[in-house]
């Protein structure tokens, strides 16, 4: 159990950015119509937004944080710390933090570095960014969290091909003497690290004329070692076990209730998952925001995204304080409570 | 046990269960399941719907459904005995 609160860090702004491009559950032919229909009634993914051949994750990020940048009119110059959280980074080595912060134009000063996380890394990067900030004095950062997951799942693989969409985010950070603390609760349980996992390619099996042999897993699902493979049940019953208690715990430590939070706002993991931790937590749908219909699972997006595309206009015009919950590959999973008053939130931007 | 607002199964008698489970699975008729019902053969037994009987048994009695409990169950009879022994226990 990680409990702990960060002063003086305030979220200035968020933007996020998907491709154009657009899949429709209802036209993924790998399963029966009565298939699609029970996976976009019970799944909640309707459609998802994937990128085309040459684009990455920075890429998404990047578009996101130009925006914001300007429309909070920042200089480059003024950016101290540029975070990149995802686990589709451009390239094997080097970090694609570095990358970023020179696309970005920021100054040799400015800190740059990459988190390798996924479901939960939203959480996780809040939480390492505003650390750094705090105790560098750094007054203006960024965290680019997003994934494009999409280039990792095979066509023939029912239980990940249509759930995973793609997305990149940008939230801009800065210190302020006069913000809410961020309260945060991480925690995390290696043992469970294959419930999720792409097997080879990297240095523990490396990559082998057999990677790239597909295989057959389970009924409709045929995938190659250098594609997720994910454990449905194992994930579903450690969301179950985990993420409730976690929640409870970090309300109980800063002696607030779910009375005091405007908004609870979930990894877009499924809508079973999110529903059933719903009921768990005994909190209205009304307080829960989803983007799962339009968007899918964006990963480490997804927090970001839900919050820009459902409650652009909230986060814009008043105060809210909110519950972020992530939790996911690693196994890895994690709380925030955090303030946000009247923040700059330009909308969900389409990269073409 | 109850730490999450699970309620107790103590009480409820299979006809109620079988009402909750046609409830969740929805394409299922009233009055299709019996205790000796083949669950697998009757839902057309496939990754979501085993997730939505882990869903329901966890958020409605507190109860969590390993893989390895899922493939023990045959019938109706048999969920209903393993949630009832869970909360017994």
């Amino acid at each position: 159990m990680a409990l702990f609160s960060i002063p003086c860090t305030r979220i200035a702004g968020i933007a996020a950015s998907v491709p154009a491009t657009r899949e429709e559950t209802g036209d993924y032919r790998w399963i029966s119509q009565r298939e699609r229909e029970q996976f976009i009634r019970t799944v909640g993914v309707e459609s998802r937004r994937v990128v085309t051949k040459g684009t990455t994750t920075s890429d998404l990020c990047l578009a996101a944080a130009r925006r914001l940048i300007s429309d909070l009119a920042w200089k480059p110059e003024e950016i101290g710390i540029v975070l990149f959280v995802s686990q589709t980074r451009d390239y094997l080595i080097p970090a694609t933090g570095g990358i970023l912060q020179d696309r970005l134009g920021l100054p040799h000063s400015a800190i740059a570095l990459d988190i390798h996380q996924g479901c939960s890394g939203y959480v996780y990067g809040l939480a390492v960014i505003s650390s750094l900030m705090n105790t560098t004095g750094i007054g203006k950062g960024l965290l680019l969290a997003g994934d494009i997951s999409s280039r990792n799942t095979s066509y023939r693989d029912k239980s990940t091909y249509p759930l995973f969409g793609d997305a990149g985010a940008a939230t801009a950070l800065e210190l302020s003497e006069t913000s809410f603390p961020m309260h945060f609760n991480l925690e995390g349980d290696g043992s469970g690290f294959d419930a999720i996992i792409i097997p080879d390619g990297g240095i523990r099996n490396g990559l082998s004329r057999s990677s790239f042999t597909y295989k057959k897993q389970g009924k409709g699902v045929y995938r190659n070692n250098l594609q997720v493979a994910l454990d449905g049940m194992k994930v579903f019953n450690f969301s179950l076990r985990e993420v409730v208690p976690n929640v409870k715990e970090l309300l109980n430590n800063t002696n607030l209730t779910m009375d005091s939070v405007d908004h609870l706002v979930f990894h877009q993991a499924n809508k079973l998952i999110n529903e059933s931790l719903r009921k768990l937590l005994k909190v209205e749908a009304s307080k829960i925001p989803s983007s799962l219909r339009q968007f899918g699972n964006t990963s480490s997006a997804s927090i970001p995204l839900t919050m820009v595309s459902e409650l652009a206009g909230e986060l814009a015009s008043g105060k809210l304080t909110l519950l972020l919950s992530a939790f996911g590959i690693g196994l890895s999973w994690g709380s925030v409570l955090v303030e946000t008053e009247r923040i700059i939130c330009p909308g969900v931007l389409e990269y073409r | 046990m109850y730490l999450y607002g699970g309620k107790s199964i103590t009480g409820m008698t299979m006809d109620e269960f079988i009402l909750r489970l046609e409830d969740e699975f929805d394409h299922l008729p009233k009055g299709t399941l019996k205790p000796g019902t083949n669950f697998r053969e009757e839902v057309e037994w496939n990754s979501i719907n085993a997730l939505i009987l882990i869903a329901l048994v966890k958020t409605e009695y507190d109860v969590a459904l390993t893989a390895t409990d899922l493939q023990s169950f045959q019938t109706v009879q048999d969920i209903y005995s393993f949630v009832v022994s869970r909360q017994t226990a």
